[in-house]
């Protein structure tokens, strides 16, 4: 995973107060898990399923689980995490229902990042006739991992719809924060999510 | 890279007695071990590396007057290898019941004079770690930087934090799991009887009669084979693949993979006691933390403080994945600190064992992370 220009690490680590315990989905090479555990003094786990990641987690001296998160959280008890973190993984997941539903029952509260589909610059490519690519969408429609895009509009639907209550919501573009038109200029949405 | 070189065994005594879980008690006893780099000056680099069914205390290097006799996890163990002999003081160890110069079976019984035989106490992992606390104690190393295993060495790994969880900082389970299955025991039974009821066993008692229990170790150890392979693995490396090329209609060897077994049973029956097999896959069997907590592993492993790498392999059936998932739960629900790793490896459970380059890349990041 690519760890370098990731703005909503900064939001996340704003959520997470000290001595709380953190469960990093999809945690690559445990950039964000060791952000908040040294600048914001959590304890926490990453779960991870690529070799070189795990190898690079365990390098930086952190605890990873390697395992597929389409397998659910199995193994993981019933809110044993304040916060349970998908960082712009949501999107490639097959079973997205199941995770996010998976992220509730063990976290307190979930935190999810993921890229705006409805954001302006993808309804221009859209109505020039073409799939997005962007910085935030940097892929080919023909070698994309994502398979699960949304706009923020859909989220808070899919929230809804399933009685999710949506806490916080930061919505960044560039690297700044966006406050208003969310689903039109926000390129990158962050939420914390707990159940209703 | 090099290895170690030339390693020299040695021994200790311990005339304390030492109570056995069964209640035996053994007036005194002896353990083999070598030891690979220096202790530091705080005595806080050493790990000790518990050996599985069929392993001793010559884990690295050779011997000098017998360079073949390499190490059983020399490509583990060595300068600038994952535990790294220039920066840790590694401490293989033959376990009580061994036949390698430690305590077991072959030694003579104090009562008798004569060799123990079968009426040697039947030893579980909790005397090992028993055992080797003496030997830890002997050296003056108050608390392992870590200690590792795969198999059953993996388990005493796991019982070390478990017993004493002040004198472990790290414990490495490898291809292990928390308790055998009934398939698990059921193999085990197998190889048991085929050792005892051979007419050379004479009740454990064979060393008297200047015969061993070839023919049934043999076939204990040609089972155990089976099942620390692959299916995957034995259909590339055997396939249907006949000696000769066509049937000969006989019961001779002719398949690769018989001629594979025979060669590896014989092999290991040439040099192993069938005693001290009996009692190794015993104490496997009786292996459960977990048994006097309800079956709540969790409950087992929470007075330890060590923190803990736990890994598996993808083609070990013997000692699945998921049984190692299940230390890892127990882990994590007692907010304990641990990695996992599930390798990719066609080797078995034998993976442990092999070069793999992320295996071997993660116990040394883990380690050097780990032990400053």
């Amino acid at each position: 995973m690519n760890t370098r220009d990731r703005p909503d690490f900064q939001v996340i680590a704003s959520w997470v107060q000290p001595g709380e315990r953190v469960l990093d989905l999809g945690c690559g090479d445990g950039a964000l898990l060791k952000l908040l555990i040294e600048a914001r003094g959590a304890k926490g786990y990453g779960i991870e399923i690529a070799d070189a990641n795990v190898l690079a987690a365990v390098q930086s001296g952190l605890n990873v689980i390697q395992s597929d998160l389409e397998a659910g959280l199995s193994g993981f008890e019933d809110a044993s995490f304040d916060h349970v973190v998908l960082s712009q993984t949501l999107q490639a997941m097959r079973h997205t229902e199941a995770i996010v539903f998976e992220m509730l029952r063990v976290g307190r509260e979930a935190v999810v990042s993921f890229p705006n589909f409805g954001y302006w610059k993808h309804r221009l490519d859209i109505l020039q006739g073409h799939m997005p690519v962007s910085e935030r969408l940097p892929y080919q429609w023909y070698d994309t991992p994502n398979i699960h895009l949304c706009t923020i509009a859909d989220f808070d639907d899919f929230c809804a719809q399933r009685d999710i209550v949506v806490k916080e919501r930061r919505v960044l573009d560039e690297g700044r924060l966006i406050t208003e038109e969310h689903n039109f200029l926000g390129s990158l949405a962050v939420y914390r999510i707990t159940r209703g | 890279m090099a290895g170690i070189g030339i390693v020299a065994a040695q021994s200790a005594h311990f005339d304390t007695p030492l109570t056995l879980r069964s209640g035996a008690v053994l007036p005194a006893f002896d353990l083999a071990f070598e030891t690979y780099g220096t202790l530091n000056a705080a005595r806080s680099n050493a790990i000790l590396v518990c050996h599985a069914l069929s392993g001793n205390h010559h884990v690295a290097g050779h011997y000098k007057n017998d360079p073949d006799n390499l190490g059983w996890w020399d490509n583990i163990v060595g300068p600038g290898r994952p535990l790294d002999t220039d920066r840790f003081f590694v401490v293989g160890v033959n376990n009580l019941g061994g036949f390698h110069g430690s305590t077991g079976p072959v030694s003579p019984n104090p009562a008798t004079g004569k060799p123990w035989g079968a009426d040697f106490p039947v030893v579980t992992v909790d005397d090992w770690v028993q055992a080797q606390a003496r030997l830890a104690d002997y050296l003056h190393i108050d608390s392992w930087a870590a200690v590792i295993g795969g198999s059953l060495g993996g388990m005493q790994a796991l019982q070390w934090a478990i017993n004493l969880p002040q004198r472990v900082r790290h414990s490495l389970v490898i291809a292990a799991a928390s308790k055998l299955t009934a398939q698990n025991i059921a193999f085990n039974d197998v190889a048991r009887q085929a050792i005892i009821t051979d007419p050379d066993f004479h009740g454990g008692h064979y060393y008297e009669h200047g015969v061993r229990p070839l023919r049934g170790l043999r076939l204990a150890r040609m089972l155990g084979h089976i099942t620390y392979l692959s299916d995957d693995q034995m259909a590339e490396k055997f396939g249907r693949v006949l000696k000769t090329g066509a049937f000969s209609f006989g019961y001779d060897v002719e398949f690769e993979i018989e001629s594979y077994l025979r060669y590896q049973g014989d092999k290991f029956a040439g040099v192993f006691d069938a005693n001290t097999y009996l009692l190794m896959t015993k104490a496997l069997d009786y292996f459960d933390p977990a048994h006097h907590f309800s079956g709540d592993l969790a409950k087992a492993i929470s007075p330890a403080t060590a923190k803990f790498l736990v890994v598996s392999f993808t083609t070990d059936w013997r000692f699945a994945p998921a049984r190692s998932r299940e230390i890892v739960n127990a882990l994590l629900k007692n907010k304990q600190e641990v990695s996992y790793a599930e390798i990719e490896c066609s080797f078995g459970h034998d993976s442990f064992l092999m070069d793999d380059p992320q295996y071997h890349a993660l116990v040394r990041a883990y380690l050097e992370r780990a032990v400053p």
